[in-house]
C-alpha cells in the first residue's frame, strides 16, 4: 500500500470525527431548545431540583454544559429517559438493543447484497431474454413495495398460515426469528444491487478487456468469474454505503411490525411518548453508525481497487 | 512453394440490428501466407475489423456469418491440419484456435487490459490455461516474454496493474498476451492508432521483428498508408464490406488503379506535401443496411459509368498478383488514369525507393 492511500485514510478518518463531533453539537442544541428539562415534575421539591441540576450540570454555562454532555457520551452515558422508563438512565434502556439492530442489519446487507449480484448477473448474462425480464420484474416490486408491507405479507404466509417462523421475536430463537425480518429487510437492497450489478455488468461484458480476455480462448466460466465479476464487485461497494442507511431507515418499521426489542423500535417508541432525550441518544447512535459505515466502505473500497490503492508508476517510454 | 496458413473465401457477414440487417461483408476473398503481412486498409466501417474477427470467432453476439470459409492450415505434431473455421463450435475455436493460434493485437491499449488484474496474471493466463504451464514456468515465460518486447524491469512490472503504465507500455503487454501462446497468426487492429507518433514507430518495429524473429504471419489492420508501405508485403483495399483492390506493396503503391485506392494515396499525408491541404474522398460510403446496386463506390467515384449503377464489377486480374474490382478495368472500357498530382507523388516516392 502506498503512502496516498494512508493519507487518504487518515483524512477520511479525521473528517469522520469532525463529522461527528457536529453532529453531536446539533443534537446539543436540539436538546436545548426542547421545551422543559426531565425535572420539571410538580412532585418535585426546590431543593430535590437543585440537586438533581447540580449533578446534571444543569445549573453551568451553556459551553460547560456542552463539554460535559461530551464527556458522558464518551463515557457511553446517554442520561435519563423522561417517559419510556421514567429517570432510567438510557444506556439501560439500550442494553442489548444496538447488538440486535446491528445482526439484522448486517444480515440483510449480506442476504440482499448476494441475491441482489445473482439476479444481476443473470440479468446483465441473458441480457434482453425472459430471465431479463423477470430480474427487472423483481427489481420493481423490491423498489416500489414498501418493506413493512412486505413484512407483513412474509409474517402472515410464513408465520400465520405456514408456520414454520414464530410471528414476533422470540429471544429464545434468536435466528429463527430474525429471518422473516431480514428478507423483508433486504427487498430495497435485492432490488437496487440487482440493478446496478445488471447494468455494470452489461457495461463490463461489452469492455474491450472482456473482448481480449475471449480472444485469450477462456472458457466462459473464466470470463464471467475472473475477468468480469470482479470489476463489477468493486463498483458495487460504491453503493452498499446508501444502501445500508436505507435499511437502517426501513429497520425502524420492521423492527416494530415484528417486535424485534432493537433500537429501531425504541425509537418508535421514543417518538410516540415524546421522550426527547432518548430520540436524540438514538439519533446519536445511527449518526455515528451511519458515520462509521461510509468510513469503512470507503476505506475498503480504496484498499480493494488497485487503480486507488497503487498509484502511477514511472511507467512512461 | 509458399505455404499458405488463411484462405478466406466469399466470406459473408451480416448483424442484425434494430434497424435491419446490415450487410458488413459481401463475400470478400484473399489469402495469408506463411511468415508474410497481408495489410488490410480502407475507411472507418469498411468492414476491417468485422473480418478479422470473425477469423476469431469473436463477433458480436448479432453477427452471423452468411457463407464463405475460413480455411486455418497449421501444424499439430508434425502433422499439417486444415480446419474451416466458419464450421468450428465457439467452444472448438475457444479450445484451439484463439489466443492458442491465432492471436489479436487491439486498437486502445488504454482499454485493453482488465484494470483490476496485475499484468503478470494477464500475461501467463493464456499459457496456463491453452498449455496447463505451471505458474512457475508460466511466471518465467511471462517475463521472457516482457522483455521480448521491450518491458524494462520485467519482474517487477508482473505485480503492476495496467493504469501503472504508459500506453506505449501497455500495448507492448498486449502484444506479449498475444505471443504468450505462440501463435501461428498475429492480428493487429490498428495497434498504434491510440498512441503517440514516436511510439508508434516503436511498436511498429516491435510487431516488425517479433514477426522476423518467430516467422509468424500477420494480419495488420490500418488506415494508415504509410504504415502499410512498411510493414506489408500484400495489401487488401477495403470498401464498403468487399475487398475493391488487393495485390503486392509494389503493384498497389505503384501501379494503383481502383479509383478509390487513388482516393485513398492522394489522402495520405507525406513530408514533401506539407504545405498542400490533404486530399479528402468526396462523399461517404453507402448504408449497408440496403442492398447497394451496381458498384458501391460508384456515387463518389469521379469516373463513374452508367454500368458502375447497374452491375457490380468482378474481380479483374490486372497481371501478378493484382487484382482489382472496378469496370474502369473491362477491356472496353475508356482509358481513364490516376490523377496528375498523384502520379508525381508516386514518381517522388519510387525515386526515394531505390
Ligand atoms: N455489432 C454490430 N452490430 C451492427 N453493425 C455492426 C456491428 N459491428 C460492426 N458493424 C457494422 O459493420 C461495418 C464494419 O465495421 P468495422 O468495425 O469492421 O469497421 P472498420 O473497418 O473496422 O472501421 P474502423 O476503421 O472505424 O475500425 C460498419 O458499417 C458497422 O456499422
Ligand atoms: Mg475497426
Amino acid at each position: 500500500m502506498n503512502k496516498s492511500i494512508m493519507k487518504y485514510i487518515g483524512k477520511r478518518l479525521l473528517m469522520s470525527v469532525i463529522t461527528l463531533f457536529v453532529i453531536v453539537l446539533i443534537l446539543f442544541i436540539l436538546m436545548k431548545l426542547m421545551p422543559g428539562t426531565p425535572f420539571n415534575d410538580e412532585k418535585l421539591t426546590e431543593a430535590q431540583r437543585v440537586l438533581l441540576y447540580k449533578k446534571y450540570g444543569l445549573d453551568k454555562s451553556v459551553f460547560e454544559q456542552f463539554f460535559l454532555y461530551v464527556k458522558n457520551l464518551l463515557k457511553g452515558d446517554f442520561g435519563v429517559s423522561y417517559s419510556i422508563l421514567k429517570n432510567a438512565p438510557i444506556s439501560m434502556l439500550l442494553g442489548s438493543r444496538i447488538g440486535i439492530t446491528i445482526r439484522i442489519g448486517l444480515q440483510s446487507v449480506v442476504f440482499g447484497s448476494i441475491v441482489g449480484v445473482l439476479l444481476g448477473i443473470v440479468a446483465a448474462m441473458k441480457h434482453n431474454t425472459i430471465w431479463d425480464n423477470i430480474s427487472t420484474f423483481i427489481s420493481v416490486l423490491g423498489v416500489s413495495i414498501p418493506s413493512f408491507v412486505f413484512a407483513l405479507i412474509l409474517l402472515i404466509a410464513f408465520g400465520r398460515e405456514i408456520p414454520i417462523f414464530p410471528i414476533t421475536y422470540d429471544s429464545s430463537q434468536p435466528i429463527l426469528s430474525s429471518i422473516l425480518p431480514t428478507i423483508a429487510l433486504s427487498t430495497l437492497t435485492i432490488a437496487q444491487v440487482a440493478r446496478f450489478t445488471r447494468s455494470e455488468m452489461i457495461e463490463v461484458l461489452d469492455s474491450d478487456y472482456m473482448l481480449l480476455a475471449e480472444a485469450k480462448g477462456l472458457n466462459k466460466r473464466t470470463l464471467i468469474f475472473k475477468h468480469a465479476l470482479r470489476n463489477t464487485l468493486i463498483s458495487i461497494i460504491t453503493i452498499l454505503a446508501p444502501l445500508i442507511v436505507g435499511l437502517m431507515t426501513g429497520s425502524a418499521v420492521i423492527e416494530k411490525i415484528c417486535g424485534i426489542p432493537g433500537i429501531g423500535s425504541l425509537l418508535v417508541e421514543a417518538i410516540t411518548a415524546n421522550d426527547y432525550n432518548v430520540v436524540i441518544t438514538l439519533a446519536f447512535i445511527y449518526s455515528a453508525m451511519y458515520i462509521g459505515i461510509m468510513l469503512v466502505v470507503d476505506v475498503l473500497y480504496s484498499i480493494i481497487d488497485p487503480r486507488i490503492r497503487l498509484s502511477k508508476e514511472d511507467g512512461n517510454e | 512453394m509458399k505455404e499458405r496458413v488463411l484462405s478466406i473465401r466469399d466470406l459473408s457477414i451480416s448483424f442484425k440490428t434494430n434497424h435491419g440487417v446490415v450487410n458488413a461483408i459481401r463475400g470478400i476473398r484473399f489469402d495469408l501466407f506463411k511468415g508474410e503481412t497481408v495489410a488490410i486498409v480502407g475507411e472507418s466501417g469498411s468492414g476491417k475489423s468485422v473480418t478479422v474477427k470473425a477469423i476469431m470467432g469473436i463477433l458480436s453476439s448479432n453477427g452471423f456469418i452468411n457463407s464463405g470459409k475460413i480455411d486455418f492450415t497449421y501444424h499439430r505434431d508434425d502433422e499439417v491440419v486444415k480446419k474451416d473455421l466458419v464450421q468450428l463450435s465457439k467452444k472448438e475455436m475457444r479450445q484451439h484456435i484463439c489466443g492458442k493460434r491465432i492471436a489479436m493485437v487491439f486498437q486502445d491499449p488504454m482499454t485493453s487490459l482488465n484494470p483490476t488484474m496485475t499484468i503478470g496474471e494477464q500475461v501467463m493466463e493464456g499459457m496456463i490455461h491453452h498449455y496447463g504451464t505451471s505458474r512457475k514456468e508460466a511466471f518465467k515465460k511471462a517475463v521472457e516474454l516482457l522483455e521480448l518486447v521491450g518491458i524494462t524491469d520485467a519482474q517487477k512490472r508482473m505485480k503492476s496493474y495496467p493504469h501503472q503504465l504508459s500506453g506505449g507500455m501497455r500495448q507492448r503487454i498486449v502484444i506479449a498476451i498475444a505471443l504468450s501462446c505462440d501463435p501461428e497468426i498475429l492480428i493487429c487492429d490498428e495497434p498504434t492508432t491510440a498512441l503517440d507518433v514516436t511510439i508508434q514507430a516503436k511498436i511498429l518495429q516491435l510487431i516488425k521483428d517479433i514477426q522476423k524473429k518467430k516467422n509468424i504471419s500477420v494480419i495488420y489492420i490500418t488506415h494508415d498508408l504509410g504504415v502499410v508501405a512498411k510493414v506489408a508485403d500484400y495489401v487488401a483495399v477495403m470498401y464498403a464490406g468487399k475487398i475493391i483492390e488487393k495485390g503486392s506493396v509494389d503493384e498497389i503503391f505503384y501501379d494503383p488503379r481502383h479509383p478509390y485506392t487513388w482516393g485513398l494515396l492522394s489522402s495520405m499525408p507525406d513530408v514533401n506535401t506539407v504545405d498542400e491541404e490533404l486530399y479528402t474522398i468526396p462523399g461517404t460510403p453507402p448504408n449497408l443496411l440496403r442492398q447497394v446496386p451496381g458498384d458501391a463506390f460508384a456515387p463518389r467515384n469521379h469516373y463513374a459509368m452508367k454500368i458502375d449503377y447497374i452491375e457490380e464489377p468482378p474481380m479483374f486480374n490486372v497481371g501478378g498478383k493484382h487484382r482489382v474490382s472496378t469496370w474502369l478495368a473491362h477491356e472496353k472500357a475508356p482509358k481513364v488514369s490516376m490523377p496528375a498530382s498523384l502520379k508525381q507523388r508516386i514518381e517522388k516516392m519510387k525515386k526515394e525507393a531505390e
